[in-house]
C-alpha cells in the first residue's frame, strides 16, 4: 500500500469567477505600473501611452470587486472582508492572510487608479498633478498595482492545496505574467495610432523581458511542485492544453521580434493575453482537478 | 463537570465501525446528510468528511492474501488488517483554517475548541484550501462553511457530545485534554505491552499543529489513515514570505528590465533622428 504523506485537501472550488479575477487583477495592476513607469520617464513620446495605461487599469478593477462578491456563498456579507461584523466598527485586517491584505490592497489600489484615470481623462486634473504630487501617486498607485497582481499567486501558495503550496514562485509567475499580458493588451488597445506608436515600440521590447522572466518563473514553479510530487496534477485531462497556449504565449514575442517579416504585433498580443488567461486556469484548475 | 479544554481521544483499535457516531452527530446537529454513495470498495459510504458529515468512520482494509485461507488460517494481522478510524475535526492548536479565515468567523472559543461562525462566516471557501484533514465542507443552502463544532451547544450545557455518547465501545472518549492524556498513555502503555509495536498517538504532543484536541490512537503510521505526518504537518502561513520574497523579487526585476526596454526604445529612435 502507498501512502503519499501529503496533506488531504478538498478543493475550494475556486473556478470562472476567481480566474477571471485573477486574470483582470493582473491585467490592471500591470497597467497601472507600466503607466506608472511610463509616465515618471518624462519622455514626451511616451505620455500618451501612460495615459492609455491609466484608461485601462481603472475599468479592468472595476469588475474585480463584483467578479469576488458574486464567488462568495454569501455575497451580501462581502463587506466582513474589511470589517469586523461581530464588533462594529472595528476593521479585520489579518496581514497574514493574503485574502486579508489583498482585499484591503485591493481597495486602496482602486483608489490610485481611479485618480490616475480621472487625470488621463482631464487636462485640468492632469495640471493639478502635474508635479511632484502627481509623481507620488504614480509610484504609491504603481507599487499597490505591482502587489495587486502578485498577491493572488501568494494567496493560493498560502494554503494547504497540493500543487498550490508546493510552489511558492506562484506570487512571482503570476505578477511577470500579469506585466507580459498588460503591455500585450496596451500594444492592443493603440492599434496604429501615431501618437502611440513610441509608446508601443517600448512596450513591445518590454513585453519580451517580462515573458523571459515569465518564462524562468515557469520552470521554477514546476520544479518546485514536481519535487512535492504532485506535477500530476498540472498535466491531468485537457490541462496540458493550456499549458501549451501558456508556450505559446511566451515564445510568439520573441519569435515575431526575431523574424524579419514581424508577425502582427495585434495577434502576438492576443496570444500573449490567450496565454495569460491559460496560465491561471492551468495552475486554479489543475490543483483542484 | 464543565471542562476548561475540551477535547475528543479517538481509540481505534476499539472501533468497531458501527458508524453510532456518524448518525448520533447528525441527529444532534439536525444535518441532512448527503445521498447515499455507494462507494463499492468498502464498508464506507460515507466517503469524507464534509459540510454534512462531521464524524466520519474510514476503513483501510488490508486483508491478508486470501489464498490458503482455509489451509493457513490468516493471522489477525497484529491489529492491522482492518482499521476503523473515526474521523472529526481536530480542533487543532495552530489550526489552518483559522489562520487564513479572512473574516474571523473562524474562531477559538471558551472550551478550547475551533468553531465557525454561521453569522459571520461569507462563503470565501479559503479555510477548505487550508484544512489538510478534509475536514470542513461548503453548504450551498446556506451559503456558509461548516464542519464538527464539538457540540459547542452541549458543551454550554455540560453535556457530553452527541459521538462520544453514542459510541458503544467508548472508541470516542470526550473529556478535558489534560485527563484524556492520561488515558491515552495508559492505553497506549497497555497495547505496546501486548505486542501492537506499531501503536502510537497522533496529536497528542505538540508536534502536528501545536497539539490537537481531538486526537488518536492509531495501530499504524499517520500516512495509513492518510493523516499528515509530523513533515507534512505544516501551516499555510510557512509561504507567506517565501511568496512576498519570490513576488518583491519579481517586482524589482521586472521594473528593471521595463526601464533598459524604455531606455533602449528611447535611445535607438534618437539615433535613428
Amino acid at each position: 500500500m502507498t501512502m503519499l504523506a501529503e496533506h488531504f485537501v478538498k478543493p475550494p472550488e475556486w473556478t470562472w469567477y476567481i480566474l477571471t479575477y485573477f486574470f483582470l487583477a493582473g491585467l490592471s495592476g500591470g497597467s497601472y505600473a507600466l503607466g506608472a513607469l511610463l509616465r515618471l520617464w518624462r519622455r514626451p513620446g511616451y505620455q500618451a501611452a501612460a495615459r492609455l495605461a491609466f484608461l485601462a487599469a481603472f475599468p479592468l478593477i472595476l469588475a474585480c470587486p463584483l467578479l469576488l462578491t458574486l464567488d462568495l456563498g454569501q455575497p451580501l456579507r462581502f463587506w466582513h472582508m474589511l470589517f469586523d461584523s461581530a464588533n462594529l466598527p472595528a476593521l479585520n485586517f489579518k496581514y497574514w492572510s493574503p485574502m486579508s491584505l489583498g482585499v484591503w490592497a485591493l481597495s486602496i489600489y482602486a483608489a490610485f487608479a481611479f485618480v490616475s484615470f480621472v487625470e488621463a481623462l482631464s487636462s485640468r486634473v492632469r495640471r493639478l498633478l502635474a508635479g511632484g504630487l502627481g509623481a507620488v501617486v504614480a509610484v504609491l498607485g504603481g507599487a499597490l498595482g505591482l502587489f495587486v497582481a502578485a498577491y493572488t499567486g501568494v494567496l493560493l501558495s498560502v494554503s494547504n492545496q497540493p500543487v498550490w503550496s508546493d510552489g511558492w514562485p506562484l506570487g512571482g509567475l503570476f505578477l511577470a505574467s500579469g506585466l507580459s499580458g498588460a503591455a500585450a493588451l496596451l500594444v492592443l488597445a493603440a492599434g496604429y495610432r501615431p501618437q502611440l506608436a513610441e509608446g508601443v515600440r517600448a512596450l513591445s521590447e518590454a513585453d519580451r523581458y517580462f515573458v523571459a522572466i515569465e518564462a524562468v518563473l515557469v520552470v521554477m514553479f514546476l520544479v518546485t511542485v514536481a519535487l512535492a510530487g504532485s506535477l500530476g496534477k498540472l498535466f491531468s485531462g485537457i490541462i496540458p492544453l493550456l499549458w501549451l497556449f501558456v508556450v505559446l504565449g511566451l515564445a510568439v514575442p520573441v519569435v515575431a521580434h526575431t523574424r524579419t517579416r514581424p508577425i502582427l504585433p495585434l495577434i502576438t498580443s492576443l496570444l500573449v493575453l490567450v496565454g495569460v488567461l491559460a496560465l491561471r486556469a492551468a495552475v486554479i484548475f489543475g490543483a483542484q482537478s | 463537570m464543565a471542562v476548561k479544554r475540551a477535547g475528543f481521544f479517538t481509540d481505534t483499535s476499539v472501533c468497531i465501525g458501527c458508524k453510532a457516531c456518524e448518525v448520533a452527530c447528525k441527529e444532534w446537529n439536525g444535518l441532512q446528510g448527503n445521498s447515499p454513495n455507494l462507494l463499492l470498495d468498502s464498508f464506507d459510504n460515507t466517503g469524507q468528511l464534509d459540510a454534512e458529515n462531521w464524524r466520519h468512520v474510514k476503513f483501510y482494509e488490508r486483508m491478508p492474501d486470501q489464498a490458503n485461507l482455509v489451509e493457513q488460517p490468516a493471522s489477525t494481522g497484529g491489529g492491522q488488517a482492518f482499521l476503523m478510524m473515526s474521523d472529526v475535526c481536530k480542533h487543532c492548536q495552530h489550526a489552518s483554517c483559522m489562520e487564513v479565515c479572512p473574516t474571523n468567523a473562524i474562531v477559538r472559543t471558551e472550551f478550547d475548541t475551533v468553531y465557525i461562525q454561521q453569522d459571520v462566516c461569507n462563503g470565501c471557501r479559503n479555510c477548505i484550501s487550508a484544512c489538510p484533514y478534509n475536514v470542513i465542507g461548503f453548504n450551498q443552502a446556506t451559503g456558509t462553511v461548516h464542519k464538527c463544532t464539538l457540540c459547542y451547544d452541549r458543551l454550554q450545557n455540560d453535556l457530553t457530545p452527541a459521538c462520544a455518547k453514542a459510541c458503544p465501545t467508548e472508541s470516542i472518549k470526550f473529556g478535558d485534554v489534560d485527563t484524556l492524556h492520561q488515558l491515552a498513555d495508559a492505553r497506549l502503555a497497555a497495547l505496546q505491552k501486548q505486542g501492537y509495536s506499531k501503536a502510537q498517538l497522533y496529536g497528542r504532543d505538540d508536534k502536528v499543529y501545536g497539539g490537537l484536541n481531538a486526537f488518536f490512537l492509531l495501530m499504524d503510521e499517520p500516512e495509513v489513515y492518510n493523516l499528515p505526518n509530523r513533515a507534512n504537518a505544516v501551516l499555510p502561513s510557512r509561504n507567506n514570505l517565501p511568496g512576498y520574497l519570490g513576488g518583491l523579487a519579481t517586482a524589482v526585476v521586472a521594473v528593471i528590465a521595463g526601464l533598459i526596454a524604455f531606455r533602449r526604445r528611447g535611445e535607438s529612435e534618437e539615433t535613428k533622428a
